[in-house]
């Protein structure tokens, strides 16, 4: 830790306490003005922060509300693994939806490519219906990409899960307005105003515990769209895709047939700051192939109701 | 308590840490350019995102990547060449962080400016150097000085294009100081530029050696962030935080103003119940004192009925509670806004029922204090009587206001609020109002009389 608060080159570490106050008021105004308000938990960074927030917003009372994961049936064990033991320790309520479900019984059909993030919307959009939840915190952050650069704290969304960039409701000084129709939800997203760099600087200060293959390890990898892929029962590698084994780390956790590997030595989390501080490219530009299907990809699959 | 009572505040209470700003512009004065150009230079552009840009600057037939392109997210933005949203940028330097909220500048976005101004600690206008101070300049500083924001930088941009002319720059500042000072803005200050040049953004340059003053980052670096603009704490309750396993009971919510301590006489309002602050929590952290900014959780010492939208404030310093309201407001919605119309009140932490009894002026954002020329906006500045200002009362038929119209209204709520005069507390003085039947947010509102046109 003492590499992290010498270090001159990161700002001034005040701006944590406002991100988190922020973020903090966003979570408690969802929980007094919602009623059944649902946070997806995925695992992965994100959304350990997020609950890490939503546990401080009530402390010392429970969460008030649950937790729900769209399992595409591709996840990495190690970051199941600490969904499964986050939520035993604090007693939290999980739900699941099975992207595999609805494969096995014909709903969904698997893409050509293997690729199952796009097909995770149906089963988020069901969950959502079928347990009535009217407000989803998401980890989504504006920094992320340039369609979620103009991404309300509250986003509305239509029966559909449907979002309208012309639809957005203005928002003001610490005012944010959640009303919406019946059928209607808002997706909330506490971490908005924060980057990758501020992520990663509030888990080093408050010692958050993360899924070890966001640190660097020894993994067998294939190289695909310019990316290191780690093959598992989704599939991979193809004829002519060969496997190597190579230090990386994963830099987002999300479906392993479209989450790459970067090439990393960065093995604890002042290490991975300073490699975050000094890289060139975006963490989804390292490492979501879906991203750069085309300049719009992202504010198409968020029209569709995806997160 | 007592021991606590005693502890200095920590210096990561502090929120200096952290700059909010805000910019508007329109396609032709280099906004885009100058944001593009503090995001490159900060190297918050990453070499992803830049190659994007070179590769749809190329697709356009340019031949050097086009920074605005960084900035313009939407499609329909992309397609028509022009920013029509509110976009939140991102970057940091060793002493700061910044979030800069990037506006349209046309008129038909004044909402949008609006919108971006409310939370912005700095506003940054733009002007082009061969043109002076233009419509949409008076429009930008009468925004930032009708939203209060505490400090306004006004950058005097395309200076190569004026020959990087002292006396130009001299006499643009000169126009800018009388009419901002018309307007009420305390602070400002001004800086010649070139954003497409990168002159003076992040880098000093030869070409201004004349200029003595700071670069532009360099300003954003050390700007002073006001943390408590007056003592008197204002804390509206959020949540109830009740825990059965440890009989915990607090008040949970942001101190939105000012500050408050253990042990402080505090009064619960609308309903005057009087108690004492036994104990404050910050995020599961004892405090001694909480300030403005804090998410918080406050601890009674007597056993009260306090609920969401009840306020806590010193019991020597409290607010009264008001039903009838005069407020400038920006309406935000397609849906005009109409004399006799029932809304939602959302003020605070309380959301309650209201009627708009009256709408009685419209306001000429772009030329609020009806004076088109320097010598006049000089004389404006000498001039404090309200009749100077350019309140539409001439056409008393203003019934209704349209997406974007800047109007005084007198609402009447079902029950009381705890609002202030914007001009003293942009937290306790502003209030959205929302249509109750579609849950859209309809108009911005601002209690009083922020610009000083009422009387």
């Amino acid at each position: 830790m003492s590499t992290l608060t010498h270090d001159e080159s990161a700002p001034s570490r005040t701006h944590l306490r406002t991100l988190e106050a922020e973020a903090v008021h966003i979570i408690r105004e969802v929980a007094a003005e919602f009623e059944r308000p649902v946070l997806l938990f995925s695992g992965g960074k994100d959304s350990i922060v997020m609950l890490h927030l939503a546990l401080k917003a009530f402390a010392p009372a429970p969460l008030p509300f649950g937790l729900l994961h769209v399992d595409t049936g591709h996840n990495f064990p190690e970051v199941l693994a600490i969904r499964d033991r986050t939520v035993a320790e604090h007693g939290l309520r999980l739900h699941v939806a099975h992207v595999q479900d609805y494969i096995d019984d014909g709903r969904l059909v698997e893409r050509s490519d293997g690729t199952r993030n796009p097909l995770q919307t149906v089963p988020l959009l069901d969950a959502i219906g079928a347990n009535k939840f009217d407000a989803v915190f998401g980890g989504g952050r504006r920094d992320e990409e340039k369609a979620r650069a103009k991404e309300r704290v509250f986003s509305l969304r239509d029966d559909f899960g449907q979002w309208d960039p012309k639809r957005q409701r203005p928002e003001l000084w610490r005012l944010y307005n959640g009303r919406h129709r019946p059928g209607e939800h808002v997706r909330v997203f506490p971490l908005s105003n924060w980057t990758e760099l501020d992520v990663w600087q509030y888990i080093a200060e408050q010692r958050i515990e993360l899924p070890e293959i966001y640190f660097a390890h020894e993994r067998e990898v294939f190289a695909r769209g310019g990316m290191w892929l780690a093959p598992g029962e989704w599939g991979g590698p193809r004829a002519g895709e060969t496997l190597q084994s190579r230090l990386v780390r994963y830099r987002t956790v999300g479906d392993m047939s479209c989450t790459g590997a970067v090439d990393s030595e960065a093995a604890d989390i002042a290490a991975v700051i300073e490699e975050i501080t000094a890289s060139r490219i975006t963490e989804r530009g390292a490492s979501r192939a879906d991203d750069k299907l085309s300049e719009a990809a992202m504010e198409d699959r968020k029209k569709e109701g995806y997160f | 308590m007592t021991v606590l009572l005693d502890a200095p505040v920590e210096k990561d209470t502090q929120v200096a840490g952290l700059l909010r700003l805000a910019t508007a512009g329109s396609v032709d004065d280099g906004k885009s350019t100058l944001v593009g150009r503090l995001l490159y230079d900060t190297k918050s552009v990453l070499a992803d995102q830049f190659e994007a840009v070179e590769r749809h600057s190329r697709d356009r037939g340019l031949e050097q990547a086009d920074l605005a392109l960084l900035t313009d997210g939407l499609r329909s933005e992309r397609e028509q060449g022009i920013t029509i949203d509110v976009a939140y940028r991102y970057f940091a330097t060793p002493r700061r962080r910044f979030i800069l909220a990037d506006t349209p500048g046309h008129v038909q976005y004044t909402r949008n400016m609006v919108t971006g101004a409310s939370t912005a600690e700095l506003a940054v206008i733009l002007v082009d150097a061969r043109k002076g101070l233009a419509e949409q300049t008076r429009r930008h500083t009468a925004v930032s000085a009708l939203l209060r924001v505490p400090r306004v930088l006004l950058a005097v941009n395309k200076m190569d294009l004026v020959g990087f002319d002292k006396d130009r720059f001299a006499e643009i500042e000169a126009d800018f100081a009388a009419y901002a000072g018309a307007l009420g803005v305390e602070h400002f200050q001004a800086l010649p530029v070139s954003a497409l040049r990168g002159d003076n953004v992040v880098e000093p340059s030869a070409d201004l050696a004349w200029f003595d003053g700071p670069t532009l980052l360099e300003f954003l670096e050390n700007v002073p962030v006001e943390t408590e603009r007056r003592p008197d704490g204002r804390f509206p309750v959020q949540y109830v935080i009740r825990d059965q396993a440890t009989d915990y009971r607090g008040y949970a919510g942001t101190v939105v103003s000012g500050h408050l301590e253990v042990g402080d006489p505090v009064v619960v309002l609308p309903s005057g119940q009087r108690s004492t602050i036994a104990g404050i929590d910050l995020l599961g952290r004892a405090a001694g004192r909480a300030v403005a900014g804090q998410a918080a959780t406050l601890l009674l010492a007597d056993e009260l009925d306090v609920s969401r939208g009840d306020l806590i404030a010193p019991a020597d310093a409290a607010p009264a509670a008001v039903q009838d309201v005069v407020a400038t407001v920006c309406h935000l919605s397609e849906r005009p806004l109409h004399v006799g119309d029932r809304v939602l009140l959302k003020h605070t932490t309380r959301t309650v029922k209201a009627i708009v009894k009256e709408i009685s002026a419209k306001l000429d954002i772009s030329d609020p204090l009806g004076a088109g020329s320097a010598a006049q906006t000089a004389a404006a500045a000498d001039a404090a009587e309200a009749d100077e200002f350019n309140w539409d009362d001439a056409a008393p038929a203003a019934h209704s206001l349209n997406a974007n119209d800047i109007g005084r209204v007198v609402l009447r709520t079902a029950s009381p609020i705890l609002l202030e005069p914007y001009a003293a507390d942009r937290e306790t003085g502003s209030f959205l109002l929302i249509d109750p039947a579609s849950g859209d947010t309809l108009t911005a509102g601002m209690s009083g009389d922020p610009l000083g046109v009422f009387e």
